[in-house]
């Protein structure tokens, strides 16, 4: 596709284990248009954060990527090391789940942001200091000018995740990855975090992939959301079709798995039965046709593939999908 | 000052004070906190970390020291109670953790790690304990002909929950505090649990005291709901009544921070920026002033007292929204 500034086309990550090969990621395709978020939702083992690991090129030195990530007209994969780096400093920027993760805890905070920055967009101490204030104060953080000073221990982890943002955000990325960026953080920061994704995102004109287990995080605050199950994109739609009109039977059953709000206690909940298959034993079938209950006939024996049917940007891989306006 | 009075509290705690020393300096983790759960009810209390909730929970198994206040516990004061006496008051009260797999030995069989509070309470005949085991594996939802004799690793996190579970219910305990039970587990598993939660307290007629970050998951299982600030609790009221009408602006805020997913709620952009103050050095008057929208000077002069704002609901609130 043109004018996407990232695709993943036909990626698959293996690893060896001791239990044999674990297919991490499944073949999946993925775009992301300039200035646009994409939501990534999927429970542990799905394999969502392997994919961005692929994306981002860190993946574990035995892992084996096939396929192709064009990030900005470059193949990724066959970059140098070195052009790597330089590439994931500036356009392409990730934060994680626990902060401690990017942050060195022997550096201050100031050290790690006007390095980042010296190296990248060759700024002068003092200009890239005059930055690292201004990115510090974008980020929420009260007296940046102090915080220079301080290392990450002496901040409370909604504030070192503002710093990873601030480092993240520090040389104009053009893609942000955020895995799990609020998984960690009590409700009121969480909600703080992501309002501050969002406004830096719209400001900056970056692109996004929010990478998480709760469909609530990715409701309001994407443009398309990919769910994953067993290594596979599984459905993929622009946000509102897929809340409204979610074809793919794992979407609506993680959904109503969601403790809701407005529903009277004691209310019980359509949990899903049994647990993801064994990675390392895939199945030749649908990977959730054993907790599915519409899976009948060809589920348990063929694949369905990730395909549009009424409309062409909604996809799913079902072959008894839910009829299109159930649940509208 | 005890307007929360329930008819039949199977637990009372009343004036709950406990701090911690942590290098000279004191960390008031739970201060003045007095509530009733009534028996058969699930009392759900919520509050983001460092709050004191969890304290709270183990202080009144007495594994945390109490500074002052009362913990009674069917007419008992357990606060008082020592060696054998607190042990067998024990046995009526279990608790469940928020990482099931750390919470098992790795080096146990399963049917010995159930058997366990069996051996302890002094339930001699091997054979009468395998057959309670049996019982609480097999009302968990396992097999125990396929896993009391295999260890813990051989199993997720979801199946290791619930034999905490069936360890927690095998010497038939009246109470049971369930401490961040499914915030360990993904979405899928944790439906389950929090079904098996409400199926074995129905079952066994238990009594729980929930404890959780996530309102939601609180409001699915609990008949009142406790929700605390840093040390103090702010509002404590019927789950319903409560989600539907908070009187507190706390209560409000964590109400209004929860992502809900649909699209078409977009996410408001009016949670106020700020955090937790330190439990070392808590704010004067009201704790939760210091990011309030309705604080004025009252708040910082003046400790807001627990008060009936609806029927059976309280606020500690200077300015409550209703």
């Amino acid at each position: 596709m043109s004018g996407a500034l990232l695709s993943v086309e036909d990626v698959a990550v293996d690893l060896p284990t001791p239990r044999g090969n674990l297919r991490a990621v499944d073949h999946v395709d993925l775009v992301v248009g300039a200035g646009k978020t994409l939501g990534i939702v999927g429970e542990s083992g799905c394999g969502k954060t392997m994919l961005s690991r692929a994306i981002l090129q860190l993946l574990p030195k035995k892992a084996k990527l096939s396929g192709r990530v064009m990030f900005d007209g470059q193949d990724l994969p066959a970059l140098s090391a070195e052009k790597l780096r330089k590439l994931r400093g500036r356009s392409l920027a990730v934060v994680f789940q626990d902060p401690m993760t990017s942050l060195n805890p022997v550096l201050t905070i100031g050290t790690q942001l006007t390095e980042t920055m010296q190296e990248h967009l060759e700024l002068d101490l003092a200009n890239a200091r005059q930055r690292a204030i201004e990115l510090l104060a974008a980020v929420g953080i009260p007296a940046p000018e102090q915080r220079l000073s301080q290392y990450p221990h002496q901040l409370s982890g909604g504030m070192r995740q503002r710093v990873a943002i601030a480092v993240a955000l520090s040389c104009e990325p053009k893609l942000l990855i955020a895995d799990e960026p609020t998984t960690a953080l009590d409700v009121t920061i969480q909600a703080q975090i992501l309002d501050l994704l969002a406004r830096e995102q719209q400001r900056r004109h970056m692109a996004m992939i929010i990478i998480t287990h709760d469909l609530g995080v990715v409701a309001g605050r994407t443009d398309e959301v990919a769910v994953m199950y067993a290594g596979r994109v599984v459905e993929r739609a622009p946000t509102p079709s897929l809340f409204k009109q979610m074809r793919m039977p794992y979407t609506e059953a993680l959904l109503a798995a969601l403790p809701k709000l407005d529903a009277a206690p004691h209310t019980p909940l359509p949990a899903i039965s049994g647990r993801p298959p064994d990675p390392t034993r895939p199945l030749k079938g649908c990977s959730f046709s054993p907790r599915c209950r519409y899976s009948a006939g060809r589920c348990g024996t063929e694949k369905p593939h990730l395909s549009a049917a009424e409309a062409p940007d909604h996809l799913y891989a079902c072959f008894h999908p839910i009829a299109a306006g159930a649940n509208a | 000052m005890m307007l929360q009075a329930v008819s039949d509290p199977l637990l009372k705690v009343e004036n709950l004070v406990v701090e911690y020393s942590v290098g000279g300096k004191t960390i008031h983790a739970v201060s003045d906190v007095s509530l009733d759960i009534a028996r058969g009810e699930t009392l759900g209390l919520v509050g983001e970390s460092g709050c004191g909730k969890s304290t709270l929970g183990r202080a009144v198994l007495q594994l945390r020291q109490a500074v002052s206040g009362k913990v009674l516990f069917d007419g008992h004061d357990l606060t008082e109670l020592r060696g054998e006496a607190l042990r067998r008051m024990r046995r009526r009260v279990q608790l469940i953790f928020q990482d099931p797999i750390a919470s098992l030995n790795p080096r146990r069989r399963i049917g010995d790690i159930v058997a366990e509070p069996l051996v302890i309470a002094g339930v001699k005949d091997p054979e009468e304990r395998r057959q309670r085991v049996n019982e609480v594996l097999s009302a968990v939802g396992l097999d125990p002909a396929l896993v009391s004799g295999r260890l813990p690793h051989e199993f997720s996190g979801g199946q290791c929950q619930r034999i905490c579970i069936a360890r927690a219910l095998v010497l038939n305990p009246e109470f049971v505090i369930c401490d961040e039970p499914v915030s360990a587990l993904d979405v899928s598993i944790r439906a389950q649990i929090l079904n098996l939660l409400e199926e074995m307290k129905t079952r066994y007629g238990l009594t729980l005291l929930f404890i959780a970050h996530d309102l939601a998951v609180v409001k699915a299982v609990s008949d009142r709901v406790a929700v605390m600030y840093l040390g103090r609790l702010c509002e404590v009221g019927p789950s319903e009544q409560l989600f539907a009408r908070p009187a507190h602006p706390y209560t409000a805020l964590l109400i209004e921070a929860i992502p809900v997913p649909d699209p078409d709620v977009r996410p408001t952009q009016s949670i106020p920026v700020g955090e937790p103050p330190s439990p070392i050095a808590p704010p004067s008057g009201c704790r939760f002033r210091t990011r309030c929208p309705r604080a004025d000077a009252r708040c910082s002069s003046e400790v807001p007292e627990l008060r009936l704002v609806a029927p059976g609901q309280l606020a500690a609130c200077h300015h409550p929204l209703i």
